[in-house]
């Protein structure tokens, strides 16, 4: 099975905290480290589980820039048979659309029996998969945490409420985004990235896609204008003095709120 | 001197001349024997370079310490004493045994007689009653040689099979040279008297009313039966761990004597070759050395390594005993007597699990209880090497191995914070703690490493030692944000490549400050910036240095108070590994008042804490902590203060105090964080 | 000005408590307008459904057909298209089901898509058209963002479920229209089996008034009975966010949040849990919440009524045996 995972590079914010810049319109990067995003990875793990059951190879692909180029390669050290790099000047400050664009004049170039994506990235959007599929008019799925392969189609679980998982039956070509959770990706070391270091990674442009224009910044829906901090607004109360001092203070709310039996 | 009975090899047995008989048994016997041995060393032959020719005379020590000497056996002293009577024995008994081989081959035997014979005789009897002392022990199970059942079966029938043809050897031999006496007693003949209370004496003892023919035929049978046994069993040791009797000279002999670091990937290979071997690690059989698979030729599944494995007291799935002997049945089975070798399957997921090689914490203490020096630690990381070739690496340990790759410290913290630890209010405002920042700054070099600096309870070691450091005089600085990890764990779980990149760029920072001396309060950090970084200046623990200043004079202590009885606890990695235990208990002795106590298990049978570096984020499957056990054995020696002398130890102890509900009976200190208290 | 449309998500003939919040959102994007509730489904359910939201909504477009007897969100877009007029506005509760249905909802009616909207400014109208002016949250809510929309063409937006607080005064009288016969044939690619229940774990979260829950400031599986002191001692139960169950220190029946149990307790305990909004979502009837964690800037001190800075390792322990004593 031919398969392509969309993945994503992101700065790392799990122990982090994010700071705002001193201009006030980006987040200070300056101290950020990025990888790859962590559902993608789980993305690139199950499309390599797939082709080691039914044969075929698995493409890796990004819209970005030359920095972009260490998460494709990482995915190539994964397993990832090639890594394609979608960059042009013309698409700084295109939206989710436009992204999603762009990776579906991608695929009509190739082949691909499965398309994957990660449920969502640090803009929290979760958008593109749905989006892509929508331009290719192929069936979609999000939430995807169990892909089991089938003649001509996929049987898939999805995450819903409550921790229950809705059964699909999905026919190929399709688009899935994957959950975190689906798999344990296998790891991936500095030797292995190393061994891939040297490895070509084609590169294709707004002309060679043709997509002209649809994916950049003029014809944007949607833009963020700035970042800020959210408001305390009501806040907690924080109860401040000893450990003693806030326990007493504590016991007496619980007490009056019914939490005390 | 006239003789009884004529010798084997002028006698006649069913027809054939006893010469004739002997010498086709003899070379039949050697024949067979060479055709196992060399069967046996194919693996060898097939396996990895090892580099074990260097250092003759210190190779020749520990020969003479450890094989010779049976250095490592009295610390069972039970069984090691039994071992030590029956090989001393052995050793005796070689030179007999040719001798004993002439009389059944040659005209002209060779005859030992006098001094010789006589403690080659007691040497017979006490191997003798060696072997049915050995038998009953097996019967009666020690703890120690039980077999679990997912381990596979005891070979207890086979040991005693094996103990008792022993037995019978030097039974064959006594009554040789019993009924020889007695026939010459009967003859009146002029005897040599074969030694009081030996097996012989006793045999001639109770053949004296038997009859001649009877004599003769207990002679010449138990000549025979004796050179069959003799043969037989020479063939049949490599079979088991009995082929321990022919391997072990050169196990002892090729042991590995760097014992603080690990075996570089690929002998042969230098670092910067590496991006050219195909693949890293043990994967197969074969990807071990030569000298590995000695040694799990040379096991003799005493039991003992596991006895005093930590891991395996808490019930974790790993038993360093039985990685050896699944290693060896593994040898047994795909390189059989006769065909084909088959060979190249995965080693993980068949003879061995995952969390078998990811539960061992490197603590050593196999290695220090093994009579045959046989190495543990090397093959664990070799494996877990393969296994990270292969990306098996457990998830949770994956997020702090990213996290020393993009930050350089396991927590995924910030570089630009690790040296905040010194910049807390209050200690700040007493204490400075100079940066480095270029050469020709400071003598001494305080490697903090990740946990001292990131962690919030852990910094007050770090604040501590930085205190001494000012109090003994020393003008030291620190490397602050610079510094990363020192990798120690990153090696030894098996993530080489990480752990060169971060060794090179620590070396250059080191260089590049021009220090002269390095100090250290993390035992992980000492032993990896003494034994796995090369060309760096000399690197001492701070209790090394305390315990130097205190020597001295230089550094006192006011005394405690209270009545806390305190017990030491010795890290694995400045203990064990390194030998560092009189300075940190000459340091407790030197503060007034303080009552100590040793845990029944110090010095090098420490207990480990449960790991550091890397350990601290594997969840191993167990019955218990090990911290627990621990503070457990402090509680049991009657201390309710546990002194520990590593940040790794110290996170152990806490939890497992807190876990094991002994807040309030127990607490744990620091041996840095006591002294700066104390220091007067 | 656009038409703004609801998607309504209902259960067991129930209309889902979403509706009324964006109803308020509609209010806020428009306040002259009286949105349009649109609800897919068949049979008994659908109707009664529609009937619950003629107070809130100016109309309630009914869409009955058998194949959306379940919520396919493949079907539903295409029914969704057919019937939507251009250009108009769709709002969408943020959950499981808007990921499926929005994303290519709006590539079909070509409107723009906001997904996980907070808060909502007002429109910017200049010769380029109208522009809505909105707040979202970006790296796991750690810092918010002004969005700018255009709406020109319409727009679709998933709705953060409690945002927008139900407003009490828009009472709108609204009339039923159905709309099933616009749909036409559906077919789709994708094809619903069966719900897989999760295995009930031993103690139902949902029954306790309350909660201890942990995070991932429990650090260590070991620590969890900590916590379950805690709540013995306050004769609650202990519940957990996502990243407890995935490092698999806890059955998944134990885990509050979008993906894990809704729970309503009196009282609820966040213990070293940082507060992303997917945890919160499970968190309904409006508790007595007490956040204590190591970390003064976590997002869970927004939302909670007391707070303690503390490490949840010493602090627990100390409040149980506080609690005891009482």
């Amino acid at each position: 099975m031919e398969i392509l995972v969309c993945a994503r590079r992101v700065p790392d914010t799990s122990e982090n905290e994010i700071e705002l810049n001193s201009a006030g319109d980006d987040i200070e990067r300056d101290d950020l480290v990025y990888s790859v995003n962590e559902p993608d990875n789980y993305a690139v793990e199950e499309a390599l589980r797939i082709v080691e059951e039914t044969g075929g190879m698995v493409t890796v692909v990004t819209v970005g820039g030359e920095d972009d180029e260490e998460i494709l390669r990482r995915e190539m050290a994964m397993g990832a048979k090639s890594g394609v790099l979608l960059s042009d000047d013309s698409f700084a400050g295109t939206d989710g659309r436009g992204i999603a664009a762009i990776l579906a004049a991608f695929v009509k170039r190739g082949h691909y029996e499965l398309i994957l994506t990660g449920v969502q990235a640090e803009d929290g959007a979760a958008q593109v998969g749905g989006m892509l599929a929508a331009l290719l008019d192929y069936p979609f799925a999000s939430l995807v945490n169990s892909i089991e392969v089938q003649h001509g189609k996929l049987k898939i679980g999805r995450e819903i409420e409550g921790g229950a998982r809705e059964m699909n039956e999905i026919d190929l070509p399709c688009v899935l985004s994957i959950q975190t959770g689906i798999n344990e990706p296998r790891y991936v070391g500095m030797r292995g990235i190393r061994q891939v270091a040297s490895l070509p990674i084609p590169t294709f442009g707004a002309a060679d896609l043709g997509v002209n224009g649809n994916a950049s910044a003029k014809k944007a829906k949607v833009w963020r204008t700035d970042y800020f901090m959210p408001p305390l607004g009501k806040g907690a109360e924080i109860l401040e003095g000893s450990a003693e001092d806030q326990i007493a203070k504590l016991i007496e709310l619980l007490r009056s709120k019914g939490g005390l039996q | 001197m006239t003789e009884v009975f004529s010798s084997p090899a002028q006698a006649t047995f069913w027809f054939v001349q006893g010469r004739v008989l002997f010498w086709i048994v003899n070379i039949l016997g050697t024949v067979c024997f060479a055709y196992i041995v060399a069967r046996r060393m194919i693996p060898l032959v097939r396996a990895q370079r090892d580099n074990r020719f260097d250092h003759p005379f210190a190779r020749l020590a520990n020969l003479l310490k450890f094989w010779f000497g049976q250095w490592r056996h009295p610390r069972f002293i039970g069984a090691g004493t039994l071992h030590i009577l029956f090989f001393s024995g052995f050793l005796i008994l070689v030179v007999h045994t040719f001798a004993f081989m002439s009389l059944g081959t040659a005209d002209h035997p060779i005859a030992l007689g006098g001094l010789y014979g006589t403690v080659s005789d007691y040497a017979a009897t006490i191997v003798f009653f060696c072997m049915l002392v050995l038998i009953a022990r097996r019967l009666s199970k020690p703890a120690r040689y039980a077999v679990p059942a997912r381990y596979g079966k005891a070979h207890t029938a086979d040991a005693i099979f094996l103990l008792a043809l022993i037995a019978l050897l030097m039974a064959a031999d006594s009554v040789f040279e019993g009924s020889h006496a007695a026939g010459m007693a009967r003859q009146h003949m002029a005897a040599e008297s074969l030694p009081l209370l030996s097996l012989g004496w006793m045999f001639q003892a109770g053949f004296a009313a038997v009859s001649a023919p009877v004599l003769a035929n207990l002679y010449f049978g138990s000549y025979l039966i004796h050179e069959l046994a003799f043969f037989f069993l020479l063939c049949y040791r490599p079979f088991g761990i009995q082929f321990h009797v022919e391997t072990s000279l050169f196990t002892v002999y090729f042991a590995k004597l760097d014992r603080g670091t690990v075996k570089p990937v690929r002998w042969g290979v230098a670092d910067n070759q590496l991006d050219q071997v195909k693949s890293f690690g043990v994967k197969t059989f074969e990807d071990f050395t030569w000298k590995h698979i000695l040694d799990f030729y040379s096991c003799a599944d005493c039991g003992r390594c596991s006895s005093y494995c930590p891991a395996n007291a808490v019930g974790r799935p790993l038993s360093p005993r039985f990685l050896t002997t699944k290693a060896r049945d593994y040898a047994f089975r795909h390189y059989p007597m006769f065909g084909k070798a088959n060979n190249g399957t995965p080693l993980v997921g068949n003879i061995y699990s995952d969390d078998e090689i990811w539960s061992c914490t490197t603590c050593g203490a196999c290695e220090a209880e093994c009579p045959l020096l046989v190495e543990y630690i090397d093959k664990i990381v070799d494996l877990r090497r393969g296994l990270v070739d292969d990306g098996k690496v457990p998830q949770s340990l994956q997020k702090p191995l990213k996290a020393l790759e993009s930050r350089g410290n396991p927590f995924g913290k910030m570089e630009k914070k690790r040296a905040d630890w010194a910049k807390a209010k209050d200690f700040a405002e007493t204490c400075s703690v100079p940066v480095i920042n270029g050469a020709g700054g400071a003598r001494t070099l305080y490697f903090v490493d990740s946990i001292t600096s990131y962690d919030d309870r852990i910094q007050s070691i770090g604040r501590a030692t930085a205190e001494i450091l000012n109090r003994c005089g020393e003008n030291f600085s620190i490397l602050g944000t610079v510094e990363k990890d020192s990798g120690h764990d990153v090696r030894r779980f098996g993530e080489e490549t990480l752990f060169m990149a971060l060794r090179e760029h620590n070396t250059e920072a080191i260089k590049a400050s021009g220090v002269q001396r390095i100090v250290t309060s993390d035992p992980h950090a000492f032993n990896a910036l003494q034994h796995d970084y090369k060309d760096l200046p000399p690197v001492e623990h701070i209790s090394q240095a305390m315990a130097t200043k205190v020597r001295a004079g230089e550094l006192q202590f006011k005394p405690v108070d209270g009545n806390d009885v305190y017990a030491y606890h010795d890290p694995c990695y400045l203990g064990r590994h390194n030998g560092v235990y009189d300075e940190p208990r000459e340091v407790l002795d030197a503060i007034p008042g303080l009552k100590r106590v040793e845990m029944r298990r110090s010095r090098d049978r420490s207990f480990c804490c449960g790991g550091g570096g890397l350990a601290l984020f594997y969840e191993p499957k167990e019955e218990q902590r090990m911290g627990v056990k621990r503070v457990e054995m402090a509680a049991e020696a009657g201390a309710n203060v546990i002194v520990t002398a590593c940040p790794f130890c110290m996170v152990n102890m806490e939890d497992a105090i807190k876990v094991a509900g002994m807040e309030g009976k127990m607490t744990a200190i620091d041996l840095a964080e006591l002294a700066a208290k104390q220091m007067s | 000005m656009a038409r703004i449309f609801a998607y309504i998500v209902h259960k067991n003939g129930v209309a889902d408590d979403s509706a009324a919040e964006l109803a308020s959102a509609a209010r806020k994007i428009d306040a002259a307008q009286a949105p349009v509730a649109v609800v897919t489904g068949w049979g008994g359910e659908l109707d009664a459904v529609c009937e619950s939201l003629c107070g809130g909504f100016g109309e309630v477009w009914k869409i009955g057909h058998e194949v959306l007897a379940y919520p396919n969100a493949e079907l539903v877009r295409q029914a969704l298209a057919k019937v939507l007029p251009a250009g108009a506005i769709v709002l969408v509760p943020h959950a499981h089901f808007a990921t499926d249905l929005s994303p290519g909802l709006s590539i079909r009616l070509n409107a723009a898509y906001v997904p996980d909207v907070l808060g909502i400014d007002g429109i910017v109208t200049s010769d380029g058209g109208a522009t809505l002016k909105l707040v979202r949250q970006e790296f796991g809510g750690q810092v918010n963002a002004h969005v700018r929309c255009d709406i020109s063409s319409g727009a679709v937006l998933t709705i953060r479920p409690g945002a927008f607080q139900p407003a009490e005064s828009a009472a709108a009288g609204g009339t039923i229209i159905d709309q099933s016969s616009e749909v036409g044939v559906l077919s789709a690619r994708r094809r619903y089996l069966e719900t897989i229940q999760p295995e009930a774990g031993a103690v139902d979260i949902t029954k306790y008034p309350v909660l201890v829950s942990v995070g991932r400031g429990i650090e260590d599986p070991e620590n969890i009975p900590i916590a379950q002191e805690l709540a013995d001692a306050l004769g609650g139960a202990v519940s957990c966010s996502r990243p407890v169950v995935d490092a698999k220190w806890l059955e998944k029946s134990r885990q509050v949040g979008s993906s894990g149990q809704t729970v309503k307790p009196k009282v609820y305990l966040a213990c070293g849990i940082s507060g992303s909004f997917q945890h919160l979502a499970g968190l309904k009837g409006n508790p007595f919440i007490v956040a204590i964690n190591k970390n003064p800037k976590a997002p869970i001190f927004r939302v909670a009524d007391v707070g303690i800075v503390a490490d949840i390792l010493e602090f627990l322990p100390e409040l149980t045996t506080a609690i005891r004593q009482q």
